[in-house]
């Protein structure tokens, strides 16, 4: 693969630097490669899909690609002389009272993630659960959903998912399982279970964890361990210094007018992410009463919250606590130690947060220390925070502790040979345990060894027995979020694969009568509610996807008075090594999902492949380009990875992302990356003293990044808060006049409705969300990383990363792009076929079955927005992967252009609901699919000619303004330019650390 | 060097020429009619089914409603191929015992649906959505012919674009009052274009551009 990677030579920052300082350098700009205008950009901004004429030639990447995408050899639809084969409908023997058929039907369910609970309305189609939208009566949702969530259907479909019990490897059955266990549990009753162990991940499930605890109480000497290899264990230290227990945090960002996040990503971690992100956005709106809030980051890596921030400190992350020693100092917390260091930004960002004491919020990350945590508490209590945007509740998590330590002894008691009986409930610890555990060596001293999962995996592998778990849309069950509201799992589907949920497989096993993960969950919320008002609770819990009363109280623990926090660490500029889970894949349980692995990270917009960040400066520093393979040695540990130059990186920093070198993860997520966890250890989970070494190796790194350019075309508008209440027309006054006459084609006549989009760079946070969701609607294929090389990547949505100022500290800003649906469409002006027209209502239609594939359309399109599918690249022949098609759009074949629609399946079945009901379609009624899923409220939709339109009024608003609108296309897509509120006190150059 | 063609080639290459035209336009002439025929349209020809079910008995002779078995049709795209228990409702009673009735005794005994072989059918890229027509005075024997005297069935028209927008570039001469739609034998009035024309605008009927707007049938 080597050889096609262009080479990129590190880049000349002397000569990017006076670039940006000259009068016309640009003042956006997506990559480093633009910049330095080196040549590869060159060869994407020139050619819309650069390489492609060697792309044939080839052989050995494309027969990869066919192999990943399994069946695309079929070649479905080869144009047959006759007519066509007769095809069998098949109906119901009885059909399902309320089920209409060709009407979706939609159920309320949570999805799980790390433990916590996201309260889902799942779509069924037929019996077959086609999408994933938020439940906007769920405390974390409130009706959006982040990636994992949209991109969790595919896992249930996945092919590569276990499909059978096995015993070392062979097929077996569950009852031959449960047999060889209970003899096992029986010999362990003479020691009461003393050599008994249950490892799960994070558990707040009320069913699993009372069927837990019966078996601790019939075996008094068994152990329950919960591990997360990203977890919370930091959290729950801090608060047992700062309160002497183990209290769980919720933040008010909704009530927050000054946030400063030491090091936490809250916008895109932790279990109420979604929920966060929702209140966060709502204060960056400016339409609404309140005034806007004001953001201060200091974080090693760039993520999206720090790509919100109005002020950014790049800073190591080693350096981070010192920062939060000094903010409690000066917050007025007593017997801290002060470190060593001088930080302008600092006085200026302490008096912010006090002026607005009560309405300001701090707050860091699980990755920061325990120290850490305990100030912050402090600091939220000295500014009266604590009550108000900071609350308390007791632990969600039903087994609450450290979990590294208890892993730990676990660990060492396998290898004592203390141990007879390991059952592990999920997770995939072989693969995620610390290095310095060897948990796998530990485990093969186990006598009897289980594991449940969703895929045969790293673990599975050693162990004697392996159990197919059932998919949360497979299996009834229960979740907590992270207000502590349950949740009642709601299947859509019978397993496709025969799983079997970890409450049906203890239950079992404890010989229970009770087998089926219905009954069970029923049973367990019988006693919880009393017979009497059982059924009616039920039903409601079932139907709106919250139980009733089940929100956990807020409570005031007392802060310590005498909280014990270790000292500054001194000064250094010795290289660390970052860990932090990956945007997409996250700790590794994504990797074979395919939509998550061509999901364009934030930020970097790699696809496919972990590069560790670095900072420009670094990278100079060790004479380092994109796709340089380095070599990490951290106490002894190496690990070669391929760098990513990544603008606003801390210097001295090296920031790697969990989640990948999977062996067994399936056809998808094999050997894709570096595996990280190979070199992290117990006592360094996140920070790690490091040194690296160019290897002179290199790696191809498909990022999407310099793919369908605009070039500096003043895409992005933005002003400060300030600058903008002067005067709103200060980021539309640089605006063209174009007059809205001005064309040589007749006018078309107005419609009944004329569709229109407008999203506000304001409050979208560049979670990704809207990309996956638009995948799942629309039935968008993956192509693979040598595809994406090439720039044929097909997310008919994608999401442009703008940066601006010094690479070293640059401000960051996202842009979704859909299809513009140009009202002066250039792409239909040179159409030879006319499959790509103009409807009455303003879209600008795709009809696949007239396209001919000549691409001129996606030649001519400015913002480039048209996808073209260079090959088979849907999976036809998948018969598990048909089953995820939404039946409402059609499936693309080879040689098709295909792009955004506007969702028109959407728009068709409003306008025949309300044609059937004589009445016009109402403003709301018709939403996108990136509309549902977007947790900030960014996108709307609707009709632009009634004035009374949500869409109409923010086009009217001041920041209103159209991407290359000087080019009289007239985009029916238009933006609400980004506000940054800055604080006046802290200079410009304070944001570059 | 004698002439390497002779003089009589010279009709030959006039008629080659005149049998190009000709044969290209034949061949082209050809295509276009095989195309519309029935032999790839597959209109007019019958569809055996496992159980043969005559609609001219339930409907022309016993009068049961569309509805009854199409059950979906005003409310889904789909219009619904009826359950077995909805065949079991009558047939569990009635003619309880023909052997031609055991496909669907068979069925609703152990739970397996009837496999019926679609009749009309559209190209994966077409949405047709039955309610939306119903809606709008499109009555069932307009597409679908006279189902009442079809003793097996079959697809009564070619169900090609062009024919859908014949109706959908001037639908007043298609349409009904709504409570006809389901009538077998429905006649228009003496005018029917002013009929049709008043009842599409009473029906609110979407203006021709919308209706033959691509994205109207294909997404």
């Amino acid at each position: 693969m080597d050889s096609k990677v262009p080479r990129n030579p590190s880049f000349d920052l002397a000569a990017i630097r006076s670039r940006l300082a000259s009068e016309n350098g640009p003042r956006f700009w997506r990559s480093l490669e633009e910049l330095a205008d080196s040549a590869i950009f060159t060869e994407y901004l020139r050619h819309e899909y650069p390489r492609q004429a060697s792309a044939l030639a080839e052989a050995p990447d494309r027969r990869q690609f066919l192999r990943l995408m399994a069946a695309s050899l079929a070649l479905a639809g080869i144009p047959a002389c006759s007519s066509a084969p007769p095809e069998k409908i098949v109906p119901y023997v009885i059909q399902p009272e309320n089920l209409v058929p060709g009407k979706p039907q939609y159920f309320a369910t949570a999805m799980p993630h790390t433990g916590y609970g996201i309260g889902l309305i799942a779509t069924s189609t037929m019996g077959r659960p086609t999408k994933i939208d938020g439940n906007p009566d769920h405390p974390a949702s409130l009706g959006a959903t982040d990636i994992f969530a949209q991109a969790s259907v595919l896992d249930l479909y996945d092919p590569d998912r276990s499909k059978a019990v096995t015993r070392d490897g062979r097929v077996s059955t569950f009852d031959a399982f449960l047999r060889a266990l209970s003899a096992e549990l029986e010999s362990a009753r003479t020691n009461d279970g003393a050599k008994i162990r249950i490892l799960t991940e994070t558990v707040t499930s009320p069913v699993l964890a009372s069927q837990i605890r019966t078996v601790l109480q019939k075996f008094p000497k068994a152990q329950w361990i919960s591990y997360e290899p990203v977890s919370d264990d930091n959290l729950r230290a801090g608060s047992q210094l700062a309160f002497g227990g183990y209290f769980d945090t919720q933040y008010r960002f909704d009530k927050a007018d000054v946030i400063l996040s030491l090091d936490s990503d809250f916008l895109s971690a932790g279990p109420a992410r979604i929920r966060i992100t929702r209140e966060f956005s709502q204060r960056r709106s400016v339409t609404a009463d309140t005034s806007m809030n004001r953001l201060y980051v200091a974080e090693p890596a760039m993520t999206i919250t720090g790509a919100m921030a109005d002020h950014r400190f790049p800073m190591r992350r080693s350096d981070i606590g010192n920062i939060a020693r000094a903010v409690a100092q000066r917050c007025g917390v007593q017997g801290i130690a002060m470190p060593v260091g001088a930080w302008p930004w600092l006085e200026a960002v302490v008096a912010d947060l006090k002026r607005h004491a009560g309405t300001s919020l701090v707050i860091a990350g699980p990755s920061q220390s325990p120290d850490v945590h305990a100030l912050i508490h402090s600091v939220n209590h000295q500014l009266n925070n604590t009550g108000v945007t900071v609350l308390q509740t007791d632990p969600v998590e039903e087994n609450p502790g450290d979990q590294r330590a208890s892993l730990q002894s676990l660990c060492e008691q396998m290898r004592s040979g203390s141990v007879d009986v390991l059952l592990i409930l999920g997770g995939n610890p072989v693969y995620t345990a610390p290095a310095d555990f060897d948990f796998a060596s530990g485990m093969d001293k186990v006598r009897f060894r289980m594991h449940l999962g969703l895929y045969d995996d790293e673990t599975s592998q050693r162990c004697h027995w392996h159990i197919p778990e059932a998919h949360y849309l497979e299996s009834w069950g229960d979740v907590r979020a992270y207000d502590g509201t349950a949740s009642i799992i709601q299947p859509l589907i019978n397993p496709l694969y025969g799983g079997k949920s970890a409450a049906e497989l203890v239950s079992a096993a404890l010989g229970n009568t009770l087998q089926s993960g219905y009954d069970i969950t029923r049973e367990y919320w019988r006693q919880q509610t009393g017979d009497s008002r059982f059924e009616t609770i039920w039903r409601q819990a079932v139907q709106k996807g919250v139980v009733p009363d089940t929100t956990f109280q807020m409570r005031t623990p007392k802060l310590l008075s005498n909280v014990q926090i270790g000292n500054p660490s001194p000064p250094s500029n010795e290289m660390e090594n970052v860990f932090c889970p990956d945007p997409t894949v996250f700790d590794g349980r994504f990797a074979n999902n395919g939509w998550l692995q061509e999901l364009p990270k934030p930020l970097s917009r790699l696809t496919w492949d972990n590069a560790a960040g670095i900072s420009p400066r670094t990278a100079e520093s060790h004479h380092l380009g994109n796709g340089d393979v380095i070599e990490i040695d951290s106490g002894g540990r190496k690990l070669e990875v391929p760098i990513w130059i990544s603008p606003g990186h801390a210097d001295d920093s090296v920031t790697l992302y969990l989640g990948y070198g999977r062996r067994r993860a399936g056809r998808v997520g094999n050997d894709l990356g570096t595996n990280a966890y190979s070199i992290r250890t117990s006592n360094a989970p996140w920070t790690a003293a490091a040194s690296v070494r160019k290897t002179g190796k290199r790696w191809p790194l498909a990022s999407t990044q310099l793919h369908q350019s605009m070039e500096d075309r003043d895409n992005v508008r933005t002003a400060t808060v300030a600058a903008y209440s002067r005067d709103s027309k200060t980021v539309s006054e640089k605006r063209p006049a174009v007059s809205k006459d001005l064309s040589l084609y007749p006018k078309r006549g107005a419609g009944d409705y004329a569709w229109g989009m407008s999203i506000d760079l304001n409050t979208c946070v560049g979670c990704n969300a809207c990309v996956v969701a638009c995948q799942a609607e629309n039935n968008i294929p993956i192509v693979g990383k040598s595809e994406v090389l090439r720039g044929r990547e097909m997310h008919w949505l994608r999401i442009d990363t703008y940066f601006r100022g010094e690479p070293d500290g640059p401000e960051a800003f996202f842009q979704p792009v859909p299809c513009m649906h140009c009202e002066n469409a250039p792409c239909e002006l040179v159409c030879p076929v006319a499959a790509t027209t103009h409807s009455s209502e303003g879209l600008n239609e795709m009809t696949y079955n007239r396209c001919v594939g000549t691409r001129y359309c996606s030649n001519n399109c400015p913002y480039k927005v048209r996808r073209f599918n260079f090959f088979q690249y849907s999976s036809y022949g998948e018969s598990t992967l048909e089953l995820l098609a939404n039946p409402e759009v059609s499936v693309r074949s080879r040689g098709v252009m295909e792009k955004c629609t506007y969702c028109v399946q959407r728009i068709n079945a409003a306008h025949i609901e309300a044609e059937k009901q004589d009445r016009p379609i109402r403003d709301g009624e018709v939403k996108t699919a990136c509309q549902v899923a977007c947790p900030a409220n960014a996108i709307v939709f609707g009709d632009v000619q009634n004035p009374g339109s949500d869409v109409a009024r923010l086009k009217a608003e001041a920041r209103n303004y159209g991407l290359l609108e000087e080019l009289n296309t007239r985009p029916r897509t238009t933006y609400l330019a980004r506000l940054s509120n800055r604080n006046p006190e802290i200079p410009a150059e304070g944001h570059h650390g | 060097m004698s002439q390497t063609f002779s003089r009589r080639m010279n009709f030959l290459s006039r008629l080659t020429i005149f049998g190009a035209v000709f044969i290209v336009s034949a061949v082209a002439l050809a295509i276009i009619e095989i195309v519309r025929s029935p032999y790839l349209t597959e209109a007019g020809v019958v569809r055996l089914q496992p159980v043969p079910f005559s609609h001219k008995h339930h409907v022309g002779d016993i009068g049961i409603d569309c509805r009854y078995c199409h059950s979906s049709v005003e409310r889904s795209a789909f219009a619904g191929i009826p359950p077995t228990k909805t065949c079991m409702n009558c047939h569990s009673q009635v003619w309880s015992d023909s052997p031609e009735l055991e496909p669907v005794r068979a069925s609703f005994r152990n739970n397996t649906s009837i496999e019926w072989t679609r009749v009309n059918r559209l190209p994966d890229f077409v949405y047709f959505d039955h309610s939306i027509h119903l809606a709008k005075g499109v009555g069932c024997v307009t597409c679908h012919g006279q189902v009442d005297a079809m003793p097996l069935m079959w697809r009564e028209k070619s169900l090609s674009m062009e024919w859908c927008l014949e109706c959908h570039r001037n639908p007043a001469r298609y349409i009904r009052p709504r409570e006809q739609v389901f009538a077998m034998h429905w006649q228009p009035p003496a005018a029917p274009q002013d009929f049709g024309q008043k009842l599409a605008a009473t029906y609110k009927i979407l203006s021709t551009e919308k209706l033959t707007n691509c994205s109207t049938c294909h997404r």
